[in-house]
């Protein structure tokens, strides 16, 4: 048991720290490419973490989209821009300070949480139960995050897929259908 | 592209079972990790996998993006029209309990046709995004990068 722990811990410690690592790196780059690759890598040690918290199916997206699409996309934004980061031209004492008061906000509002993996923490003790109680009489799904996403919460997944077709509307009227070669539309953007 | 014949080996040899794999997540998804959103990226990978190798027109050709625009807002119909299906079989929008004669298996069945039109709308998103993208301007040079 203390040897499960001592491994999950040592995983934790050296995920958290190539993240810190990646991020600081990202922050000095000045060269767009790299700054675009190390995001990339950023999200798959984000995926990694997630697994270590049993969460596969944000971890599962987070591989998929954070590091795979985006990645992609970001390539193809930087494509049409400049490779390069511009100097800042301001100073960067205001940056750093709403850096440093908002994280210490952030690290202030974890005092109140309960313990890591808690078992009498209030998420396990409110709705999560009645789903897991429930998840296999209502629906016969084996998987609960599959039950919740598409039928407790039907609505809400049907609003993210209509938020997914917004997305795709804006780009395509940003860069353009992508119509060029077929002839017909050749003049349009 | 057309000297780099490693990267056009290993690609041709990994998109299909990326095309497996996303297949698998979309129908596995009630057992498994993944589903619809997932499943749709991963389809949507492969081709632009495909299209940064073989180049944008080779997979402007399988799927045109007239065709990547309609299915968009197909998928987001299907899942719309799940809840119509149900409100006119007498339940509420999206009470998938109606669709068979066993409730367990109207639900069963809602999860899997609502996951196809998020896996159908993402996949067809995510195409059609990189497509906008890669087409707005010629490719950057192989020596640029």
């Amino acid at each position: 048991m203390s040897a499960d722990l001592l491994g999950i811990a040592t995983i934790d410690i050296l995920l958290f720290t190539f993240l810190v690592v990646t991020a600081i790196a990202i922050m000095h780059l000045r060269n767009l490419f790299a700054v675009v690759m190390l995001a990339g890598v950023f999200s798959l040690l984000s995926a990694s973490l997630f697994v270590t918290l049993d969460a596969v199916d944000v971890a599962f997206t987070e591989a998929a989209v954070g590091a795979g699409i985006s990645t992609v996309l970001m390539l193809g934004t930087l494509a049409l821009t400049v490779r390069e980061e511009k100097k800042p031209v301001h100073s960067v004492f205001l940056p750093v300070l709403v850096c440093l008061v908002a994280g210490a906000a952030l690290i202030y509002g974890t005092l109140d949480m309960p313990a890591f993996g808690s078992a009498d923490a209030p998420i396990h003790l409110h709705v999560a139960p009645a789903y897991i109680e429930r998840t296999p009489i209502d629906t016969g799904v084996p998987n609960i995050v599959t039950a919740v996403l598409a039928s407790y919460r039907g609505y809400d997944t049907l609003g993210e897929t209509a938020v997914i077709f917004t997305a795709a509307i804006a780009v395509l009227l940003l860069l353009g259908a992508g119509i060029r070669q077929s002839g017909k539309d050749g003049g349009k953007e | 592209m057309e000297h780099h014949s490693i990267l056009r080996v290993v690609s041709k040899l990994l998109i299909s079972p990326i095309i497996l794999y996303a297949l698998y997540v979309q129908w596995h998804g009630d057992y498994g990790p993944g589903g619809g959103f997932q499943a749709g990226v991963v389809f949507a990978v492969a081709f632009i996998l495909y299209a940064l190798v073989y180049g944008v027109d080779e997979m402007m050709r399988i799927l045109p993006p007239r065709l990547l625009h309609a299915l968009a807002g197909v998928g987001v119909l299907i899942y719309a029209g799940t809840g119509v299906v149900t409100m006119l079989l007498g339940e509420n929008f999206l009470g998938y309990n109606v669709l068979s004669h066993d409730p367990k298996h109207g639900q069963e069945w809602g999860i899997i046709v609502v996951e196809f039109g998020v896996g159908l709308t993402v996949a067809s998103v995510m195409m059609s995004i990189f497509i906008a993208f890669a087409c707005h301007n010629p490719p950057i040079k192989d020596e640029e990068w």
